[in-house]
């Protein structure tokens, strides 16, 4: 079982690896600037220096794959990140105040954003604030709140029920340190775990927004505007759609891999046939 | 059973009503002031002041909200700002659209991953069986849009079977209606079902390590049969819950699907609303969208404990 469980692990971590190199790379180098527009290279086929060929402006299609990777985990990490440090703390509260009122008001509260789904505030927040990268990861990243409140509050319920926990509470700590020192190194890899799936879903939502023209705005290069601007030539030239296409799949496949395997990893007892 | 049911009820409606809230005060944000917005830079002041009594608007919050979710009570989602045309009808025929869209989604992605899941569970030491648990994972990565996309490509730009895109109301043409829809159900079911597969899989492993089936196939039901008669209702339980997360996030998938395909539905009224800063349509379309969600979560909740009677 433990072969087939690292190789998820490996596979996960080498397309996530990819796509993080890929990003890094563009900062320094890129066959073309990938928003330079040119007439004379416009839907040139692939070869001479331009290895996937040019969309209908004449842009390098492999340059913007390579930037567009950066847009990617730069909507992921902002979007993940806002959802960990909101949802984190308000899981471990609610778990370890169990009965309080303040846990029962914030898992109500976390039920409710539940039902604004990421694409949905995404497009309010867009109507009221305009469109962009910003607006999407924020709302990308609040609805995403809830599941790592759930996630955090699950395994705080089952770190304050252990002896050491116990001990720790016997021996006259007082809460804040208790989830500082116990609750929080015990729930992490629950946590990581959580990042990964989270990202995975994250770059799903950044895609789909950008394709309908409610994430990151022209000229940055985008993987789901990419697909958007390539809908019409689909007729014509399917290669333009096939390369962001393949992009998400694999990044998306990257971080679901990486997760699951994690999961495998960081916790002994799940190690079973699934 | 009635206690839980009627608890659960009111938790529906409290929450619909929170959120109601939410929806109307976020929209309240919105810069601009639609009067001004529907009457262009060169209104007089009074035409402004008209327009808005007209509208509403230069009342207080908290009536023009009380105004709002009244209407909503009885089905009256106000007079768009834009188009002078009222919202409620608009919103009807679109929901019906979308619902047909993510019906028929349900139907094609229950259709692969419950025999599929189930083979991958019976078989999962058959090479067939990895097969069926990699593809799955294929499937979770592409984005219904994406595989909207890729349909197109194949049924519409190579082999010219199917159209790519448009729609034609079943009352017009049923045939064309079906030949439409069937790219769009393929979209969002064939990827929802690659993630159900793993679901369905997964609980139908559970099951098949309890003891009741082990007992089962002892009394001498083949395995087969001791499945199908004890394990099949167990293992929905787990199943139904991720179905219910799935039912909405396919409501919000065909949001994406209709771009792609063009059709006619909420998400596409939600769309052209934000571009034309129809401010009431959109907080109408936001709400049914909501409304939905939640509405679909206590059907969930239900049915897992009608489907579970350790919890009732």
């Amino acid at each position: 079982m433990r072969g087939r469980t690292n190789a998820g692990l490996v596979a996960g971590g080498a397309l996530v690896g990819l796509v993080v190199l890929t990003a890094v790379a563009s900062f320094f180098w890129t066959p073309h600037d990938p928003t330079l527009v040119d007439a004379a290279q416009k839907l040139r086929e692939p070869g001479g220096g331009y290895p996937l060929g040019a969309d209908k402006f004449g842009r390098d299609t492999f340059s913007q794959l390579m930037v567009g990777a950066r847009t990617t985990l730069y909507v992921g990490v902002v979007a993940v990140g806002i959802a960990a440090v909101l949802g984190v703390p308000l899981g471990m509260i609610a778990g370890m105040t169990p009965r309080g009122w303040l846990s029962e008001l914030i898992m109500r509260v976390n039920d409710l954003v539940f039902a604004f789904p990421a694409l949905l505030l995404a497009v309010m927040f867009g109507a009221v604030y305009g469109a962009g990268t910003l607006t999407a990861m924020i709302a990308i990243g609040v609805a995403t709140v809830p599941a790592f409140a759930r996630v955090a509050r699950a395994a705080t319920l089952q770190v304050m029920v252990t002896d050491y926990v116990l001990a720790a509470r016997a021996a006259g700590r007082r809460r804040p340190a208790i989830a500082v020192r116990h609750v929080l190194p015990n729930i992490g890899s629950m946590l990581i775990v959580q990042a990964s799936v989270s990202f995975a879903i994250a770059i799903l939502a950044e895609a789909a927004l950008s394709f309908l023209g409610f994430g990151t705005r022209p000229p940055t290069p985008s993987w789901g505007r990419m697909l958007q601007e390539s809908q019409e030539l689909l007729f014509s030239t399917p290669r333009l759609a096939l390369w962001p296409g393949l992009a998400i799949a694999l990044a998306v496949l990257g971080f679901n891999l990486l997760g699951d395997g994690l999961r495998d990893y960081l916790d002994p007892k799940l190690r079973r046939i699934r | 059973m009635t206690l839980y049911l009627l608890k659960r009820l009111a938790v529906l409606l409290a929450s619909t009503a929170v959120a109601a809230v939410v929806v109307f005060a976020f929209m309240a944000l919105l810069p601009g002031d639609p009067a001004e917005i529907a009457l262009g830079v060169n209104a007089t002041p009074e035409a402004v002041a008209a327009l808005r009594q007209q509208f509403g608007t230069d009342r207080p919050p908290v009536a023009q909200f009380l105004d709002w979710s009244g209407g909503l009570l009885q089905g009256d989602f106000g007079t768009s700002y834009v188009t002078s045309s009222p919202i409620g009808p608009q919103i009807g025929d679109r929901l019906g659209v979308t619902a047909v869209l993510v019906l028929g989604g349900m139907a094609v992605a229950l259709a692969v991953a419950v025999p599929l899941g189930t083979y991958a569970a019976v078989r999962h030491r058959d090479p067939l069986g990895a097969a069926i648990s990699a593809v799955s994972q294929v499937g979770i990565a592409i984005p219904a849009f994406l595989a909207g996309i890729l349909l197109v490509f194949v049924f519409a730009v190579q082999a010219q079977v199917l159209p790519s895109g448009g729609y034609v109301p079943f009352a017009e043409d049923p045939g064309e209606w079906l030949r439409g829809l069937l790219l769009p159900w393929a979209s969002l079911g064939l990827v929802q079902g690659a993630v159900l597969t793993r679901y369905v899989r997964s609980a139908v492993l559970d099951v098949m390590r309890e003891d009741y089936l082990r007992t089962a196939r002892a009394k001498g039901r083949g395995s087969t049969g001791a499945l199908w008669r004890h394990g099949l209702r167990n293992a929905s339980v787990p199943v139904v819950t991720v179905l219910g997360l799935q039912l909405a996030t396919l409501l919000i998938g065909a949001v994406v699907v209709e771009r792609v395909f063009v059709i006619p539905g909420l998400g596409d009224l939600l769309l052209n609303g934000v571009a034309g800063r129809d401010l009431l349509l959109v907080q109408g379309v936001v709400m049914v969208l909501v409304a939905a969600v939640l509405v679909i979560n206590f059907v969930v909740d239900v049915a897992y404990h009608l489907l579970d009677p350790r919890l009732r």
